[in-house]
């Protein structure tokens, strides 16, 4: 990471279940950390010269890539998701999910996908925050309460030692 | 995706800021922005503001934005730039575009995170008591059908 990135952006990668979520990702960069989200894979694969075929956006070439993280047997549309979310799972260094969420359209609409994503997020040694969408006023205050707390918990740029040394 | 692409600040990027305030209107952002002079492209929308530039003047913008009203204005990223046909209603034949029944959904919880973040600014403690979402028991369903 280059100097200019650190003054930007210098804290840890957070994972966000559901990955496409306006609520996690703005609560993440608010309280000073980066968002790991699809939005940044998509944006990636369409401005790559070469990889894409509109109007689809998953070529041939996804669920070859999405093997590192399902087995072949598993259906093309899985493995084609997982090429996207597979490499923010390996980056992040702490995790929100958002449990059974009411809705998940779009990227997010493929139950076997979220259900692995989960999984992996969850086989990953690291800060995992789990909670509920609020549904009234009482369950919104809890809500960002928790993830500010967790939040601001994280040890920066994932560098547990330097956290420890500083009494965090 | 390439290391070089991603740690770039000088990339392309788009954000969606969404407006869910009482004092503060997307036409009010839109003035902001335009006033900013930064060299961003603007697209209003039903929820707010879509912002596309290099990734230093969106960021500038936003921050700007944000604030103005910073407990109801909120900002994610956005994968494809306004207009691109991929998603673009006009030329999809119409109808909402992908993503967009998520985004209207959690704008409908926006209201709730809003008084979370207003309540947590002021360091008033949280209220406890989350209730798990749990499945219907089929004994419960059974007894509910049973009661009628």
């Amino acid at each position: 990471m280059n100097l200019n990135e650190c003054e930007l952006r210098p804290l840890a990668k957070v994972m966000i279940y559901p990955t496409t979520s306006l609520i996690l990702s703005d609560l993440v960069r608010r309280f000073g950390h980066r968002p790991l989200v699809m939005m940044e894979q998509v944006r990636e694969k369409i401005n790559t010269v070469g990889i894409d075929s509109p109007p689809l956006n998953i070529t041939p070439r996804e669920p070859k890539l999405g093997l590192k993280y399902a087995a072949v047997e598993v259906p093309s549309g899985v493995r084609g998701r997982m090429a996207l979310v597979g490499p923010l799972i390996e980056e992040a260094e702490a995790a929100i999910i958002v449990n059974e969420p009411d809705i998940a359209f779009g990227c997010m609409g493929c139950a076997r996908t979220n259900e692995l994503t989960k999984y992996l997020i969850r086989q990953k040694d690291i800060p995992l925050l789990e909670v509920n969408y609020p549904q009234n006023e009482d369950e919104g205050r809890e809500f960002v309460s928790k993830i500010a707390d967790f939040l601001k918990s994280l040890p920066q740029n994932g560098d547990s030692e330097n956290a420890e040394e500083d009494g965090q | 995706m390439s290391p070089k692409n991603k740690k770039d600040n000088g990339d392309i990027i788009t954000r969606i800021i969404v407006v869910n305030s009482e004092n503060v209107l997307p036409s009010d952002v839109s003035m902001k922005i335009y006033h900013s002079k930064a060299d961003v492209t603007v697209k209003e929308s039903c929820f707010g503001i879509m912002v596309k530039g290099s990734r230093r003047s969106v960021e500038k913008v936003v921050d700007e934005v944000v604030s103005m009203d910073p407990n109801h204005i909120f900002v994610k990223d956005r994968g494809f730039s306004p207009g691109d046909e991929r998603r673009c209603r006009a030329v999809r034949g119409g109808g909402p575009r992908p993503g967009f029944h998520f985004l209207r959904e959690e704008i409908n919880i926006l209201p709730f995170i809003s008084k979370g973040l207003e309540a947590y600014e002021k360091g008033l403690p949280s209220p406890k008591g989350f209730k798990e979402k749990n499945k219907l028991k089929a004994s419960k369903l059974k007894e509910l059908i049973e009661s009628e």
